[in-house]
């Protein structure tokens, strides 16, 4: 990926650079116990209209990425030490404040998890729309307002006029998701990122979300970059996937053929483990052990304490990227084998 | 974790059992009181209203429904920490409600549960074998005092935790840890019944399977019965023999995990499974999903007759008017809707 955007001073406007991409990056947590090795080299890239899917349990990175993007780690702890981030071919992460500032507003938004504490609970969900848009694109109030309503109309939300000067905590989950995309989308970013964006909603709820999240996506052509768990989620939605574990994306490849053939362990023993709607199994096939610390990740590939096919080669020699033919990729010396098994 | 898994547990229609948990018609609301000096009630959440089932000996009985349903309320009230509004359930036929004194600590034995947070249901002051061990403080005829550190030990050994971390603290232990820790302390005391309030929900797929495949190990090993309330419907499925459905506070469908799962009839099941995605690409866009528009209505206030109403696309007059009953209709188990169908809708 990384020598398509072919830009050695990192500044300026690439031509045929993707709309954002991920090149080997580099956090590390400096904290008490030690350093944390929370990302060791993440590349993903999104074009426009496309989505990718950042797929990963708690502490597999994926977040983090998303807040080295949009510039919100906490530093410190947090430091990037090393990689970049190119958004256009611009390298944000050599971009003044200013200039990210201007890009967190109009080129990548993002949505979290929790909208209820993600929302100002002090001000009306209406205000949390229309100032971003009386700063940034310089309108009066009223021009605003009516923004902000045609917004919240645009992710359906009932009596858009009424619920405008309404407060987070009246608003239930779902809308508040809603309301949380709809200020997402206030400025008409090119990409936009949805960190686990319907984790605390019910299902038929989820399903609404997910569905509005595809159609506004298609319509306004945007970049989307959904960061989840849930199997299920990503084979809806997902064009590519990113397989993340212990800070690391050790599988890429489109959904259709990660579903059918993993290229990983990981990502197999994963789809194993999960329990099925259409038939009631026996036992589950489960991964055994935790995932590693990150102050103390093993040497060799990160997964081999828990892989049932780790020889003593993974327990030394960190596997780079297998090139699997179509864009796949899978960090795992055993990677061709694996995908043209019967 | 042992290899051998033995059979799951058969299906209720085997003879001869009694059920060890009958509920009837159990109602919990809750009062929705105004004011600051002189308070008054303006209205009741009704949180469960009107839940019966059986729950037989060894089998795990699934409860699913969304947030706001009333799933973990049904759960505290059984626990016996909410007084009923109205309604009984007998345990081994002994009306739980009206237990006192001795008896009352017999059943606070035979009936444990295991919390959806493994983050704030474990103290964090006390350490692990404090936290395991303390039942046994609270029933000392269960153990004798030389015997416990033992019986601590064993338990932990038993759910797959490192019999040497007994003096360990919680934030030491990751949250699939965790839930085995709130696992073995509800085990302590070698109850029949556990009732398990979301124990997945909290964890990573990876982790969620272990924790599935101890709750399955334990029942085979202890012969449990477990109400197992989530509202993921694969996990209740791969656990559950039989599997309630509840909306707004009320039963809407009931059955085994392959009637629910396989012949729903009732038409927010329908919409529930339909909802769930389903992990394979190639069948994007071909399934046929039900969407429900809109949010479950307030439990404060829910609409007449059939709460679904408001949301299915069956509604007609008579949904308003007159309040559907769980009855069998015609597909072998029972349904509250007036136009149950049978509709297949997981591919």
């Amino acid at each position: 990926m990384s020598d398509v955007a072919a830009d050695p001073a990192g500044t300026g406007v690439v031509p045929d650079a993707p709309l954002l991409e991920v090149d080997d990056l580099f956090v590390e947590f400096h904290t008490r116990d030690g350093v944390a090795k929370v990302l060791n080299g993440v590349s993903y890239h999104v074009d426009a209209g496309e989505t990718l899917a950042v797929l990963g349990e708690s502490g597999s990175g994926k977040s983090v990425t998303a807040q080295a993007i949009m510039g919100i780690l906490d530093v410190p702890p947090a430091v990037v030490a090393g990689g970049a981030i190119r958004y256009r071919g611009e390298n944000l992460l050599e971009a003044s404040d200013q200039r990210r500032t201007e890009v967190r507003a109009e080129g990548i938004a993002m949505i979290f998890q929790d909208a209820l504490s993600a929302l100002n609970p002090v001000f009306t969900v209406g205000f949390q729309i229309e100032e971003q848009l009386r700063v940034r694109l310089g309108m009066t109030r009223k021009q605003a307002r009516a923004q902000a309503v045609e917004l919240l109309d645009l992710v359906r939300i009932p009596n858009a006029k009424r619920r405008i000067r309404q407060y987070p905590h009246e608003f239930s989950g779902g809308m508040r998701q809603r309301a949380m995309i709809a200020m997402s989308l206030a400025l008409d970013p090119e990409v936009l990122i949805a960190d686990e964006p319907t984790t605390a909603l019910d299902v038929t709820v989820q399903a609404q979300i997910m569905d509005l999240l595809a159609e506004i996506q298609a319509e306004r052509r945007m970049g989307l970059i959904l960061i989840t768990h849930d199997l299920g989620v990503v084979a809806e939605v997902a064009d590519r996937i990113a397989v993340m574990y212990a800070g690391r994306i050790v599988e890429h490849a489109d959904a259709v053929s990660l579903y059918r053939m993993p290229g990983h362990p990981y990502t197999a023993a994963l789809m194993e483990s999960l329990p099925r709607l259409d038939l009631k199994g026996a036992e589950l096939n489960t991964i055994k052990g935790l995932p590693p610390s990150l102050l103390n990740i093993p040497p060799g590939c990160p997964f081999h304490p828990r892989c049932a096919m780790a020889v003593t080669r993974c327990t030394e020699e960190v596997p780079g990227d297998h090139r699997l033919g179509l864009g796949r990729t899978s960090k795992c010396h055993f990677a061709e084998e694996l995908v043209t098994r019967v | 974790m042992s290899e051998t898994l033995s059979e799951p547990a058969a299906g209720p229609v085997e003879p001869a059992r009694e059920p060890i948990l009958e509920v009837r018609d159990l109602v919990k609301h809750f009062p929705v009181r105004v004011g600051v000096l002189f308070k008054h009630t303006v209205g009741q959440v009704r949180a469960v209203d009107g839940v019966s089932f059986d729950l037989f000996r060894g089998e795990t009985l699934g409860v699913v429904g969304e947030s706001g349903c009333g799933k973990s309320t049904l759960a505290q009230v059984l626990m016996r920490l909410e007084p009923p509004t109205s309604g009984g359930a007998r345990f081994e036929g002994r009306d739980i409600f009206r237990m006192r004194g001795a008896e009352l600590r017999k059943l606070r034995r035979s009936i444990q549960i295991v919390l959806q947070d493994p983050y704030t249901s474990l103290n964090p002051r006390m350490t692990v074998g404090d936290i395991v061990g303390e039942p046994f403080d609270i029933h000392p005829e269960v153990a004798p005092k030389d015997s416990r550190a033992g019986k601590v030990r064993e338990l932990l050994d038993v759910v797959g935790l490192n019999p040497e971390h007994l003096n360990r603290y919680p934030h030491q232990f990751s949250g699939g840890q965790r839930q085995r820790i709130g696992i073995a302390r509800a085990l302590a005391l070698r109850p029949d019944v556990i009732i398990c309030d979301e124990p997945v929900s909290a964890l990573d797929v990876s982790i969620q399977a272990q924790v599935m495949n101890l709750l399955g190990e334990l029942q085979s090993e202890f012969g449990l019965s477990y109400v197992f309330i989530a509202h993921d419907l694969s996990v209740v499925r791969h656990l559950s023999d039989r599997v309630a459905v509840m909306y707004l506070g009320k039963i809407v469908e009931v059955g085994t995990e392959e009637q629910i799962y396989s012949h729903p009839m009732h038409p927010y099941t329908q919409a529930l499974l339909s909802a769930v995605p389903v992990a394979d690409p190639t069948v994007r866009g071909q399934r046929q999903v039900i969407r429900l528009e809109g949010d479950v209505p307030s439990p404060v206030d829910p609409p007449s007759g059939c709460r679904f109403r408001t949301r299915c696309w069956k509604a007609q007059e008579i949904c308003a008017e007159e309040e559907p009953e769980l009855v069998a209709r015609g597909g072998g188990h029972p349904s509250a809707c007036h136009f149950a169908e049978e509709r297949s809708v997981v591919p």
